[in-house]
């Protein structure tokens, strides 16, 4: 049965409100949960100790927790937190950029890679398999063929690299030195006052004809549409698809993790739609279309 | 430091070496390489003509294969690397993990330099770079501050290329999927961010608009002069304001900064703009050669003269320029 994860928060939440969550997330039917934080380095509600002693906590409940890393990596300090999550060897590591990867492999600690890890073709994952990659993601902006194609090479290697797909929720699409947050409140980055506090959806981007295009959400872009490859799931468990990812929402998530749940088990037609916040769906990458696009099926 | 120059044809090659580039950068003719444009880079024979001109003239000559093969364009990609190695180019500039160690175990006596799509922000970074794939060059990313540049440089196990002039890219390149989002191609698939095939003109009452894929980017007033479509620096609304969200469309330009780079032991400034036409390669040559050997001769102090950045404003988007993240302000 494909597994469920709950990527780690790309939002900015107060430290409450990310405690509450995860309280509630231990009782939810997810195997995987990706804890820390990825997108700013300013947002420190939980301190890296904080993170791990959340982890302990997870994982008593059953759950299987990786430890997330910064996806842009700008200074000694963020190295410094990298290195805190790459000290320990109880948990596995979520390497989100090259930095990370150097750190896991130099202290010989197992990692998997997340969606902004450019891994698009076998001969890449050959190299990280070598060094400790127990799992990877797909990068968003690749689809089924290619995935299909990556699975079968690698078991013509024989090589062991379960995958895992950015299935649920806004598309992390970039991410700058800049703070769009920071940018439309004009404040300077260094003195963004937390903005990103006020926003736990991120803010809406959109065309002068009020098309939803983007959400902004601190240093980082996400899509405006909300990626959903729930009727998907069938089909990734027959190409030998190991987890599906849901990327956490401040309201809903739990109801969108049941619905996932059911959906594995065939308990649930898969083409059943789930309603929630008002954001257009789409899932045109998964098709090798663009990404906003939205394909029938 | 040397000046490295692009080139997307063969002219436009001739103009960088004439006008002083130490080094040319340039791409195959097809998406192995990050500027994929109608009518721009080179066959296998044009090159072999750039690289006997740039070698007779004494510079040297980077190959740019640094987008992102997947298992259908693999044996493409390797290709391209092969080809590259036949030429006798002096470096390729690669991104792709699966291709980095499938030219240095291939041609390891050809220098391999980390794209800026590689997106290495750390010395840590590109100590994984350097330690799988032996690595002599990186280029940096655009989202660095000069502050972090230094600490890139201190412990940087490899030379070092910053970008000087030209397009300022705001996301982290390599990892930026928003053209892919909006068409079905980018950097990293195809070599192409916010594509031409995807751009639409119109003349519309409340203005002329652009856009992407039908996607409104912007719309211009009257007296307002249109640039490209590149999708992140269109204007949006947030919140009921319509402004440039993401970024304003200007050049980056860091002549201000040489002496700082200098001092950093940065080995390399690099032009941004393969798909810029002979003569605008000749004049940014021209003035960067002029700024550099003043540089060099040390003599009572660097400092920029009007004339150059003049002429810089003049090629730039909108006629501005930005010290870009090397300036925190910026930020």
């Amino acid at each position: 049965m494909l597994k469920l994860s709950l990527g780690p928060i790309l939002w900015f939440w107060s430290r409450q409100t990310v405690f509450d969550f995860y309280a509630n997330a231990a009782e939810w039917p997810v195997d995987t949960i990706y804890l820390g934080e990825v997108v700013c380095s300013r947002r420190r509600e939980l301190k890296p100790d904080d993170w791990l002693d959340l982890a302990l906590d997870l994982k008593a409940c059953g759950k299987n927790v990786v430890l997330s890393t910064l996806t842009l990596i700008e200074s000694e300090a963020d190295l410094r937190r990298l290195r805190r999550f790459c000290e320990q060897d109880e948990f596995l590591v979520e390497a989100n950029d090259q930095s990370a990867l150097q750190v896991a492999i130099r202290n010989r600690i197992p990692f998997v890679t997340g969606p902004s890890m450019n891994i698009y073709n076998t001969a890449t994952l050959k190299i990280l398999a070598g060094q400790g990659l127990k799992e990877w993601s797909l990068p968003v902006e690749l689809g089924k063929e290619t995935l299909e194609q990556l699975i079968r090479e690698l078991q013509q290697e024989e090589l062991d690299l379960p995958a895992e797909v950015f299935s649920w929720g806004f598309l992390p699409l970039a991410w700058s030195s800049r703070c769009f947050t920071a940018r439309h409140y004009n404040l300077p980055k260094d003195n963004c006052e937390f903005r990103c506090l006020q926003h736990p959806d991120g803010m809406e981007l959109r065309s002068r004809e009020s098309q939803e295009l983007f959400r902004i959400n601190g240093i980082s872009t996400l899509s405006g549409s909300r990626y959903d490859l729930m009727r998907e799931l069938p089909d990734m468990e027959r190409m030998g698809v190991s987890t599906v990812r849901l990327s956490p929402e401040h309201q809903g998530m739990e109801e969108v993790v049941r619905r996932f749940d059911q959906v594995r088990r065939g308990e649930v037609p898969a083409s059943d739609p789930l309603q929630l916040v008002e954001a257009p769906p789409c899932n045109g990458y998964w098709y090798g279309k663009p990404g906003m696009d939205l394909i029938p099926t | 430091m040397e000046l490295v120059c692009p080139a997307g044809s063969l002219p436009a090659l001739k103009a960088a070496v004439e006008n002083g580039a130490n080094a040319v950068y340039f791409g195959f003719r097809d998406s192995t390489n990050a500027r994929q444009f109608a009518g721009l880079n080179f066959n296998e024979k044009r090159a072999a003509e750039g690289v006997d001109y740039a070698h007779s003239h004494g510079a040297r000559v980077f190959c740019a294969i640094n987008t992102y093969p997947q298992p259908d364009g693999w044996e493409q990609w390797k290709g391209a690397v092969d080809r590259a190695a036949r030429l006798g180019v002096d470096a390729i500039i690669l991104a792709d993990m699966g291709l980095l160690d499938y030219a240095a175990n291939r041609y390891p006596n050809i220098p391999r330099h980390l794209s800026v799509q590689g997106s290495a922000t750390s010395h840590e970074a590109l100590s994984f770079y350097k330690d799988n794939f032996d690595i002599r060059r990186a280029v940096l990313p655009r989202v660095l501050s000069l502050d972090q540049v230094r600490g890139v440089a201190k412990h940087s196990p490899v030379e070092l290329e910053v970008f000087a002039f030209g397009s300022l890219c705001i996301m982290a390149e390599g990892r930026c999927y928003l053209s892919s989002y909006l068409t079905d191609e980018s950097p990293n698939t195809r070599g192409a961010c916010s594509p031409a095939k995807a751009v639409r003109w119109q003349e519309t009452p409340q203005g002329l608009e652009s856009r992407l894929n039908d996607v409104l980017i912007d719309r211009y007033g009257q007296g307002e002069s249109a640039g490209y479509p590149t999708l992140c620096k269109g204007r949006f609304e947030v919140e009921g304001h319509v402004y440039h969200a993401i970024e304003e469309p200007v050049s980056l330009n860091t002549l201000d900064l040489l002496p700082e780079l200098q001092a950093l032991g940065i080995s390399a400034v690099k032009i941004e703009g393969r798909q810029r036409s002979p003569s605008y390669i000749a004049d940014v040559a021209r003035t960067w050669r002029h700024a550099l050997d003043e540089l060099e001769a040390g003599h009572d102090g660097f400092t920029v003269e009007p004339q150059w950045q003049q002429t810089l404003a003049g090629l730039s988007e909108g006629g501005l320029t930005t010290l870009g993240a090397y300036h925190r302000k910026w930020k």
